[in-house]
């Protein structure tokens, strides 16, 4: 009876093994580039990135035939990919050669000793182009360690349909109060809110502080959550919900919610502020807002303020782990630091290269998608262009994720929604909650 | 590992630095919610299987079957998949089924997800009770077949009707099955994190969802302090103990059972 079990036991096994073996020898499909080169292990959190490393090795093998690379890309969820970097860094094994590292996260992996390749060797020769505050938010000691996607520059998205028909030209609007005056304006013949405010996300308040040159740590890592810039701007989002009456909460609490989305696709309200890379949301799922949304530079605090922001974010960075440290170092600053890789993050992804240089380029002004989408399409980079130089950057340390943190589950809901607490009360309960954790 | 600071490349000794750390708002309102969260279910998911069991105990033939077998589909469920539609049908907007059925009633759409601590906690509560319903049948449905059927007939001819033979009967011998459910209710409730979790990914509304499970994932991974994650993982063992083992003395369980 025990032999018999064992026996089928044994054989069940065996079929399981012979089954798992055959699954990872058919591979995950997503190898590109030619058998024999380098294998490079690549980890991502985002499905459409895995179509631009791809779209980069197929122009790396044809321009470095003695260095063939064959590309091994997967996405993950976004939890499970960084948790597992995390404990495969802390372990010493199983971290792959070349991994996207999303901004928010990025502190936790810069404590003790960083488990990267620092890329100055690729960075420094060609810093004049490049938007250097991107840089600085991934790197420590003066390191570089990752590169980053975009600029992620703070633009509102206007809904001109609404616009229209409460009679506001964007273009008037150049400071916030005016902003507060169209809303009223939009808000009396239409009935529609002018915006929506998240209250359990970070996207309505860290760029509108980073505007003004504050952020939530200073440039030394100090706590700055509680400064009184951010209490009067936290105090701003409060007057247009309650006191002006021209914003909603965010359907859902976030604008990457399927709430959202549907609550915009139907006209739901008049405008919203969010980086560049907010775009492609736009395209994938509103798409009932097309030839209706243009895109303008955000109103600024007081006339001479800045109208933009750096925000969010992703570093690639090489880990200490890859068997060729230098071949992935020099396939990862050919895709993210070369032209045509910059090039190629606007064409694919929609996103605002971080070597501006390339911003002038004619190919930045090609029909494509999003030129498509937008009502201003095709002249979106001169919207860029504008404010590039008014971008404060943005201060990173391993109190960061933890901030975040804070903020999307007690300031926003506590002040906006909720209503129970005051900003300054709710923003010194925060950092005073955050420093003693460090 | 709690006794160190773990960060990536270094691993020092720091010696009760994490357990000092502890004492902070967050750590008590996430032994709160797990607690208030481990309470309700128990309120809801002990007396409900036992009186759905009874009934179905009370069906003679093959429907008391279907009826069984459809009652405990929700456990065979993923929970991911059961979250991820009960966030759809609670959705903030005035489309989601929820709203609407709430608006055929003349009530106003809610906020379900946004509104903050009841809500949220009934919501956690009404997915437990989903999930966990058609299991707790099971073991109750095995409880009663252990009760002798004569004892039912005597009490019959004694003229006792069937809410006495409940009370006089069912209950007291069901006993044992109760303090066993009930005991692995509790460390399930303590130990919740997915309906949380899918619930509210990032973070939720005043940490109305911020469990005990949820903070040493919040700590240890989210924040990379991973020696600070396992001192809670240890205050969440002590707590289990605690609990389990009061629960079990109030309950007689280490005492002989005398016939």
């Amino acid at each position: 009876m025990f032999f018999a079990f064992a026996k089928r036991f044994f054989f069940l096994m065996s079929l399981a093994l012979v089954l798992v073996f055959s699954v990872v020898a058919g591979g995950q499909g997503e190898s590109e580039g030619v058998k024999g080169g380098t294998e490079l292990e690549l980890w991502t959190f985002q499905e459409t990135h895995i179509e631009f490393y791809e779209q980069m090795a197929k122009l790396w093998n044809e321009e470095y035939p003695d260095r063939q690379i064959e590309l091994v890309a997967t996405a993950y969820p976004y939890d499970e990919m960084h948790n597992q970097l995390l404990v495969a860094l802390q372990s010493g094994v199983g971290a792959p050669d070349i991994v996207d590292v999303e901004i928010a996260r990025f502190p936790n992996y810069l404590k003790g000793v960083p488990q990267f390749a620092a890329m100055n060797d690729k960075v420094e020769p060609i810093m004049d182009e490049l938007v250097k505050g991107r840089f600085e938010i991934y790197a420590k000691d003066g390191k570089y360690y990752g590169l980053p996607f975009h600029v992620g520059a703070l633009v509102m998205y206007y809904n001109m349909d609404i616009l229209n028909k409460a009679g506001v030209d964007p273009d008037t609007i150049e400071t916030w109060d005016d902003y507060v005056e169209a809303g009223k304006k939009v808000k009396a013949a239409t009935g529609k809110p002018m915006t929506t405010i998240e209250v359990t996300e970070q996207w309505s308040f860290w760029p509108l502080i980073s505007q003004r040159g504050s952020d939530f740590v200073d440039e030394n890592g100090k706590i700055i959550l509680d400064n009184d810039i951010n209490i009067d701007t936290l105090q701003f989002l409060y007057d247009m919900m309650h006191t002006y009456n021209i914003a909603i909460p965010t359907p859902g609490g976030f604008c990457h919610s399927e709430e959202y989305y549907g609550f915009m696709n139907n006209g739901g309200a008049a405008s919203i502020a969010m980086p560049f890379w907010y775009m492609n949301r736009f395209t994938d799922y509103m798409p009932d807002l097309k030839g209706k949304i243009l895109i303008r530079p955000c109103p600024r605090f007081t006339p001479t303020g800045h109208r933009s922001a750096g925000m969010g974010g992703t570093g690639t960075v090489v880990t200490n782990q890859a068997d060729d440290i230098e071949l992935a170092k020099d396939f990862l600053a050919f895709a993210k630091l070369s032209k045509e890789g910059n090039i190629l993050l606007w064409k694919l992804l929609g996103f605002d290269p971080p070597r501006w240089s390339v911003w002038e380029d004619p190919a930045l002004h090609e029909k494509n998608k999003f030129t498509d989408y937008y009502i201003n399409g095709t002249k979106i980079f001169d919207e860029v262009l504008k404010v590039k130089d008014e971008i404060y950057p943005v201060h990173m340390s391993p109190a960061v994720p933890d901030i975040i943190n804070v903020i999307q589950s007690e300031v926003m809901y506590q002040v906006l929604e909720d209503q129970s607490k005051t900003p300054r009360e709710a923003l010194v309960d925060a950092a005073n909650q955050v420093r003693a954790m460090y | 590992m709690s006794f160190q600071e773990i960060v990536p490349g270094q691993v020092r000794f720091i010696g009760g630095t994490n357990y000092k750390r502890l004492l902070n708002p967050q750590f008590f309102t996430a032994v709160k919610n797990s607690l208030t969260y481990m309470f309700w279910t128990i309120v809801v998911l002990i007396p409900v299987p036992m009186i759905l069991a009874v009934l179905l105990n009370s069906i003679p033939g093959k429907k008391s079957y279907l009826l069984r077998g459809m009652l405990f589909i929700p456990a065979l469920m993923s929970v991911v998949v059961v979250g991820t539609i009960f966030r759809l049908l609670f959705a903030s907007s005035d489309m989601a089924l929820v709203n609407r059925f709430v608006g055929l009633f003349g009530g106003e759409p809610q906020a379900w997800l946004l509104a903050g601590s009841w809500k949220s906690m009934f919501l956690l509560v009404l997915i437990a009770t989903w999930r966990w319903t058609g299991i707790n049948i099971v073991y109750f449905l095995s409880g009663l077949q252990q009760i002798p059927h004569d004892l039912y007939e005597s009490a019959e001819i004694d003229g006792a009707g069937p809410v006495q033979k409940l009370f006089r009967i069912t209950i007291p011998l069901l006993k044992p099955t109760t303090v066993f459910v009930t005991a692995i209710s509790i460390f399930g409730g303590l130990a919740m994190f997915e309906e949380s979790y899918i619930l509210w990914s990032a973070g939720s509304p005043d940490n109305s969802g911020l469990t005990i499970v949820r903070y040493i994932y919040r700590r240890g991974f989210e924040a990379a302090d991973m020696g600070f994650g396992s001192a809670v993982g240890i205050a969440l063992l002590f707590l289990v103990l605690l609990v389990s083992f009061t629960f079990l003395k109030i309950t007689g369980f280490f005492k002989q059972e005398r016939v």
